[in-house]
């Protein structure tokens, strides 16, 4: 069996990979891909957790259910997100988000 | 750790997402991007299936896979931000930096016992099954209520990107 730490350090890589993602990528649309690798290793922390604690013989499936429920709001974060993007890209020709700064004081 | 299905299924999967995580921040065509995401989130699904999670596997290659990697190619595709965009990073080296950083203390703080507590070497022999989720999540006193509110949520982040991709002058 694979110790807990091992999933958690790999949940870290990933987190940490789509942090350098989210900051450093020039297109929206990649920030969008790196946010969903960092709620990915968020999922993979939560049913680490959830397998490895004694009260999964037990029924509670807190770690289960709110891995399912963070699939639901990625995907719902994922088609707004990309709506807006979308619409961006058709007001001012461009996907570098730097650039959609109309609300900017 | 040794040498079982479990452990070189661990070590397939660790390769899968985080080669697909690196080309995901690396590549400088987002179409490719796009398909080292589904490698990456393939990756993550064969880790539901060692981790006793086997529905959640199956929502993971139905709800990622099939829909927001697809939704993901059809924005890099309308967009077609391939040709316009010459570089591919801004703040490379603060972000670099800031992530190696957060890297770090993240391994520091799984490995060693710094924040108390023992991390567990094995897991419990049973586990709650998918049909104890499905129980569960009908159940006055499990996530019923929560179970509602996302399909409200659902709902309004469907009719909301269609509204805010709608086209007004069409």
């Amino acid at each position: 069996m694979v110790p807990l730490w091992m999933y958690l350090a790999v949940a870290a890589a990933l987190f940490s990979l789509g942090v350098f993602g989210a900051l450093s990528r020039r297109n929206a649309v990649a920030v969008l891909m790196s946010v969903e690798l960092m709620l990915n290793a968020v999922n993979i922390n939560l049913v680490a957790f959830w397998r490895y604690s004694e009260t999964s013989t037990d029924l509670l499936l807190n770690g289960y259910a709110f891995t399912a429920f963070v699939l639901i709001v990625a995907a719902a974060e994922a088609a707004v997100g990309l709506a807006i993007i979308i619409t961006v890209y058709r007001n001012r020709r461009s996907v570098i988000p730097e650039e959609a700064a109309a609300l900017k004081g | 750790m040794e040498l079982n299905a479990i452990s070189i299924g661990f070590v397939v999967f660790t390769i899968f997402t985080l080669g697909g995580g690196i080309g995901v921040v690396t590549t400088r065509n987002l179409f490719q991007g796009t398909i080292w995401l589904m490698v990456s989130l393939f990756g993550v699904a064969g880790y539901f299936v060692l981790l006793s999670a086997p529905f959640l596997a199956a929502v993971q290659i139905l709800v990622y896979i099939g829909a927001i990697a697809i939704l993901i190619t059809f924005a890099v595709m309308l967009t077609r931000s391939v040709t316009r965009i010459k570089t591919r990073y801004i703040r490379l080296v603060p972000s670099l930096l800031a992530s190696l950083a957060l890297f770090l203390i993240l391994l520091l703080g799984v490995t060693m016992p710094i924040f108390g507590g023992v991390s567990p070497e094995h897991a419990p022999a049973t586990v709650a099954s998918t049909r104890d989720l499905g129980a569960a999540l009908v159940d006055e006193n499990g996530y019923v209520v929560p179970f509602l509110l996302a399909s409200v949520l659902l709902t309004g982040a469907m009719i909301g990107a269609i509204f805010i991709a709608r086209d007004d002058t069409a």
